[in-house]
């Protein structure tokens, strides 16, 4: 099995042409240096792995090489030729084809129409459709990259619409093949074929950069890793010559410890999902007849690939989704009316998955933010008019405790850094004390210092009672934090096991819905 | 009652209906590419104010009468240029754009009328479009009669929504302006610029709009006055919707409304006064209206539609 | 082309952009004076001193505000919760509806009375106007904007429908016109003789108290919350929907009130050009105020200058007294641009 997930073929040696060439790349957003003075080169048939943490400016790099972004200083070479900055345009005619994380579709077009879109001249009064699904047809069997060409985005799934991203840039001639975390939604299987695939491209000379944050992929794939930490080159290695320890190592810095986890001291079940459904919503994941009981002082860790229900349940327990049937259990009575206020005054804190988008009100100030869960209680408010000393008292509480930096209270929240909003939202979960703690993805995108702050606070959280739902796409979290652990897939939870109980490779079994599947957890 | 359905079978009535309908027909075909390129056009009720007059004037001042309707496209392009550059690079509010543009082109509208024309009380008439009988097609019994002896503007609004289907569908463009409206980043992403894709939607579909607003007073009535539009942009709004976004659809539903529109006023005629003239003319608000409720619970709006775009954003 | 978010500006530099808008409008129109043959510097002199060049000028400026500060609020407070409410101008009619049901001697009260009871009912019906708009917003998606719009013209054929009809003045020979609300129902005039009547006091306070609903109640936090961010402000527990019923609510009863106060103020009857567009105005009067309440009032003065100095000017100058319409126009589209500067800065690369 490992086997077949090498990709490099040794085509790659020293003397093989350069493709691609970064020199002294930098780019800054306002006072954060997102890449500072990075090159590389890229050799043709040859597969860069670009490691780094979540934040550490590899997708800023992508996008510069690409020509979303322009960068303060440096050039980029393709083929020999400089590339322009600022323009897409210009890096697919040189040949640079990209596979985003979040995947550029449209989705009420078919296949074949997102793949050729852009792809021939805009003032022709009729767009080619034979010629292009032959090529379709044909990329797709030499590269076993099924898909049918006259499918409507909408209903294809996210493997197969990882399958079309590829197709876009083979169909452009892409010799050089960026993929931005492209296993991040994918279910080992998937990532398995995802290889096989990268394999025989490699096979046709063509040369690609795999991002990732997976130590083991970046192992099994590349020919050589460039370690990218907090914006700067960390480091660069042969993959042959090297091993995980060294590139965990390179890629944190000095090692962070995590945080030291004692021993749970497991309470009663606080919370109960009883046999809940969920009803459908566009296209996500519906729940059916699941349960979930959540016990004091411990935190439950939820592990799966994106897509698989998470949402769904995030929801339910946030109070934005209403139960179609079944119960919510909650210190022994079932709730009521669900809603998100309801939620709060059941004392369930919530950390959404989207701090901009769900987590704050962007135009609004610090502390207008930090009392948008509780502006309504007699703390805030009186007679239907808000104290607004009080609130902006609580406001500097929540900025001292919780180490947020931000230049004031009425600072819009919007100003502030990734790391500093979420450590915001993190206090205005926790700081009631809440009995039931959902924390939905808390970490993505967070530095490494803002990631410890955070487990560090779970950890607390934890050990004054509260009972804690860590739902999370990242493995190492799960495993780090968690004192019991439930795989979801397909809207389905596994059966839990204990800290330790089981490996890696177990879970990533149970992550692709193999294996043992049960309701009750 | 029979005088009542015996409208129905005769061929003025669908005549009338369908001239009742190009107008809708233009302008809902403009807004319709600006919306499925994900732009909200506020501004059609004003860009059809000055077609109207950029097309009459035109044929006033002495033009002949396809120029009149090149001058009111390219004016309506202009407006459609104002309104795309705040919304589509600059992000404003295309609600709140789109209610400006229409304040702006109404009024600059008004005073360059005004200017023109100072001391004027009846506006003055020109030569319009006259009928063009297909010949054959337009002898047979009330549907060719309705549809084949019309005004060439009006066959000019038939041919433009098979061109706009045939854009949308058929072509490298209709795809990109599709996809700008559904997820702009997959545009991009194939390098494809959002920004130009969205300015020209809007501008074409501006031109549209005014031509709208041309038919107006170059074919169904012979001059300019003021609040001539009436609220047909807004109209053309909710045909849009009706329609879900597609030209054939759309075009259906601006005839089914030209119809209605087009019978109530028969039934006015015939009601002998019993009820007051204002609740016929209601009925084609009231109409939108309620075609908006119908349709809203299975509308599926082009994902993007009013979102701004920025590049590089996902 | 990109816009990148800037810190939060100093006061100064927020009232410095509204000012380059107001110039920028004045520079645009200008083109126009000059289109029509007349000296731009002369035609603007003789705008302000037909809006405030004498004490008549003034207190006519001030009698035409009055609508727009009710119909600016209503805009104001409404958009301010992303509620497009494009209607004031049918709500507006709707209040002058209900003044001349009520005010025509159908209640013998006296004035402290009557007056009181006929804007809480003008206010009901404006805000039963708009809960159509909002309620097919809330409950079936239907965009506010296309409902409110169309719903403008409905209310004028209906209007239109009653003043040939049941409310027709007998006496008015044969115009489509009411009878004249009866004294009691009258708001006094401020200064004995002037056109400038009560009504502007009323327009005052409303913005007084829109400002501290919009800035010290938890309404108006809701308000701005559910404007800025709906999916966030659901989250957090803020009844979204709730939120909005509340707004058209209070937008729609602002927005009679113009309707009230022209009627009872001033007209005295209903008539079909009870307003020339105020309605739409409010749009722009909000806008320039940076949907501010208190900023209404001077945005509302500001525009009010505008058409009257551009009637007086017509009269002399001879260019159509549309340019006031074109400047108010204008003036909508550089403000929001101002005010996206304000927060954004825009970097060509």
């Amino acid at each position: 099995m490992e086997a077949s997930l090498l990709v490099r073929g040794g085509v790659a040696e020293e003397r093989a042409p350069a493709v691609l060439r970064l020199d002294g790349i930098t780019k800054r957003f306002g006072p954060l240096v997102a890449n500072n003075a990075i090159s590389f080169t890229l050799r043709r048939g040859e597969v860069i792995a670009l490691l780094g943490e979540n934040g550490a400016g590899k997708t800023t790099l992508m996008n510069i090489l690409f020509g979303h972004y322009v960068a303060d200083e440096g050039t980029v070479e393709a083929f020999g030729k400089p590339l322009p900055p600022g323009d897409p345009r210009a890096a697919l005619d040189a040949g640079i084809g990209m596979v985003h994380q979040h995947f550029t579709l449209a989705e009420n077009m078919t296949v074949l129409e997102n793949i050729a879109l852009g792809t021939q001249s805009p003032w022709k009064l009729r767009l080619d459709r034979a010629a292009a699904r032959r090529r379709i047809e044909k990329l797709s069997a030499d590269f076993g990259l099924t898909v049918h060409p006259d499918a409507t985005v909408a209903t294809l799934s996210v493997g197969e619409r990882q399958r079309v991203e590829i197709l876009k840039a083979l169909y452009r001639d892409a010799r050089i093949l960026i993929l931005d975390e492209p296993t991040a939604v994918l279910t080992p299987a998937e990532t398995d074929a995802l290889f096989r695939t990268l394999k025989l491209l490699v096979a046709q000379g063509l040369s690609i950069i795999f991002i990732s944050h997976k130590l083991n992929e970046v192992m099994a794939v590349s020919d050589r890793v460039l370690v990218l930490r907090a914006g700067t080159l960390a480091g660069e290695r042969a993959t042959a010559t090297t091993n995980r320890t060294e590139l965990a190592a390179l890629m944190v810095g000095q090692e962070v410890a995590s945080p030291p986890v004692s021993a749970p001291k497991t309470g009663p079940v606080v919370f109960e999902l009883k046999n809940v459904s969920t009803a459908r919503q566009g296209t996500t994941t519906r729940l059916d007849g699941l349960s979930l009981a959540l016990r004091a002082g411990e935190i439950t860790g939820l592990a799966g690939v994106s897509g698989n229900g998470q949402s769904a349940l995030a929801s339910l327990i946030s109070g934005t989704m209403q139960p179609a049937s079944g119960e919510i259990v909650i210190g022994g009575s079932v709730a009521g009316n669900w809603s998100p206020r309801a939620a709060l005054a059941n004392g369930i804190g919530r950390i959404p998955e989207d701090r901009h988008a769900v987590g704050s009100i962007g135009d609004m100030s610090v502390t207008e933010n930090v009392i948008s869960e509780r502006y309504a209680t007699p703390r805030f408010s009186r007679h239907g008019f808000l104290d607004w000393k009080a609130a902006r008292n609580f406001a500097e509480e929540i900025i001292r405790d919780y180490d947020v930096k931000c230049p004031s209270p009425e600072a819009r929240i919007r100003l502030l850094s990734g790391g500093n909003m979420q450590k915001l939202i993190l206090g205005r979960a926790l700081d009631s004390e809440p009995a039931v703690i959902l924390a939905n993805q808390p970490t993505r995108g967070l530095d490494v210092g803002a990631v410890a702050f955070v487990h560090r606070r779970l950890l607390e959280a934890r050990d004054r009672g509260a009972a804690i739902l860590l739902i999370s796409e990242d493995l190492e979290e799960i495993l780090a934090l968690s004192d019991r652990i439930l795989v979801m897939s397909k809207g389905q939870l596994s059966s839990p096991s204990k800290r330790g109980e089981r490996s890696i490779r177990e879970l990533g079994e149970l992550m692709a819905g193999h294996g043992e599947v049960t309701n009750a957890a | 009652m029979e005088q009542a359905l015996e409208i129905l079978f005769t061929a003025s009535f669908w005549v009338a209906a369908i001239r009742i309908a190009s107008p809708l027909i233009f302008a809902t075909m403009g807004e319709l590419i600006c919306e499925r390129a994900g732009v909200l056009n506020l501004g059609i009720e004003g860009i059809m104010t000055v077609g109207a007059f950029a097309g009459w004037f035109t044929v006033y001042s002495g033009g002949d009468l396809w120029t009149g309707v090149a001058v009111a496209a390219l004016a309506g392009a202009m407006f459609g240029l104002l309104h795309a550059t705040l919304t589509v690079p600059l992000g404003l509010s295309q609600h709140v754009v789109g209610i400006g543009v229409t304040l702006l082109a109404t009024s600059l509208t008004y005073f360059t009328y005004r200017l023109a024309l100072p001391q004027v009380t009846t506006p003055p008439k020109i030569e319009p479009f006259q009928p063009l009988p297909i010949p054959g097609l337009s002898k047979i019994p009330v549907l060719g009669e309705a549809l084949f002896s019309q005004t060439p503007l009006t066959y000019l609004a038939f041919v433009t929504v098979a061109v706009v289907a045939w854009m949308l569908y058929r072509t490298p463009i209709g795809l990109a302006v599709r996809a700008a409206g559904e997820n702009p980043s997959a545009v991009e992403a194939q390098g494809i610029s959002v920004t130009g894709i969205r300015m020209g939607a809007v501008m074409v579909g501006s031109a549209l709009m005014a031509v709208g607003g041309a038919f107006l007073t170059m074919s169904a009535f012979n001059s300019f006055f003021f609040e001539m539009i009436n609220g047909r942009g807004w109209i053309c709004i909710a045909l849009v919707v009706f329609g879900s976004w597609r030209p054939g659809k759309a075009l259906l539903g601006a005839i089914l409304f030209a119809a209605f529109d087009a019978y109530q006023i028969r039934l006015q005629q015939i009601s002998g006064g019993v009820v007051p003239y204002q609740v016929f003319l209601m009925m084609p608000y009231a109409l939108s209206i309620l075609a908006l409720i119908l349709v809203a619970r299975r509308a599926t709006y082009p994902k993007a539609l009013m979102i701004p775009y920025q590049k590089g954003e996902r | 082309m990109r816009l990148e978010p800037k810190p939060a500006p100093s006061l100064a530099v927020t009232l410095l952009y509204p000012v380059g808008a107001i110039i920028a409008t004045f520079v645009i129109s200008s083109l126009l004076v000059l289109a029509a043959g007349a000296s731009p510097l002369s035609v603007f002199y003789l705008v302000a001193k037909g809006a405030a060049g004498s004490q008549f000028a003034l207190l006519e400026t001030l009698t035409r505000a009055t609508p727009l500060i009710f119909t600016g609020l209503a805009v104001a407070v409404a958009f301010r919760a992303k509620l497009w409410n494009i209607g004031a101008e049918a709500q507006l009619y709707i209040g002058g509806v209900v003044t001349v049901v009520l005010g025509t001697g159908a209640l013998p009260l006296p004035s402290y009375l009557l007056i009181p009871i006929i804007m809480i009912a003008a206010m009901a019906a404006g805000a039963l106007l708009l809960l159509g708009p909002a309620i097919l917003k809330t409950r079936f998606g239907v965009d506010e904007v296309v409902t409110t719009l169309l719903l403008n013209f409905i209310v004028l054929l209906f209007v239109s429908m009653l003043l040939e009809g049941v409310l027709k003045d007998p006496t008015g020979l044969g115009w489509p016109q009411s009878s004249k609300v009866i004294a009691d129902a009258q708001l006094p005039r401020i200064i004995q003789g002037k056109r400038l009547h009560y009504g502007f006091v009323i327009a005052v306070v409303a913005a007084i108290v829109a400002w501290v609903v919009m800035k010290k109640t938890v309404l108006g936090y809701e308000m701005r919350a559910v404007g800025n961010n709906k999916e966030a402000a659901n989250f957090a527990g803020i009844p979204v929907n709730g939120v909005l019923i509340k707004t058209a609510i209070l937008s729609g009863g602002i927005a009679a009130l113009a309707g009230f106060s022209e009627v009872s103020g001033l007209k005295g009857n209903l008539t079909l050009d009870l307003s020339p567009g105020y309605g739409y105005s409010g749009i722009v009067v909000a806008m320039l105020a940076m949907l501010n309440p208190l900023g209404v009032i001077a945005s509302a003065i500001f525009v009010a200058g505008i058409f009257v100095g551009a009637d007086a000017m017509s009269r002399t100058a001879g260019v159509p007294s549309y340019i006031a319409q074109v400047m108010v126009a204008t003036a909508l589209l550089t403000m929001v641009t101002a005010i996206l500067l304000t927060r954004y800065r825009v970097r060509w690369k």
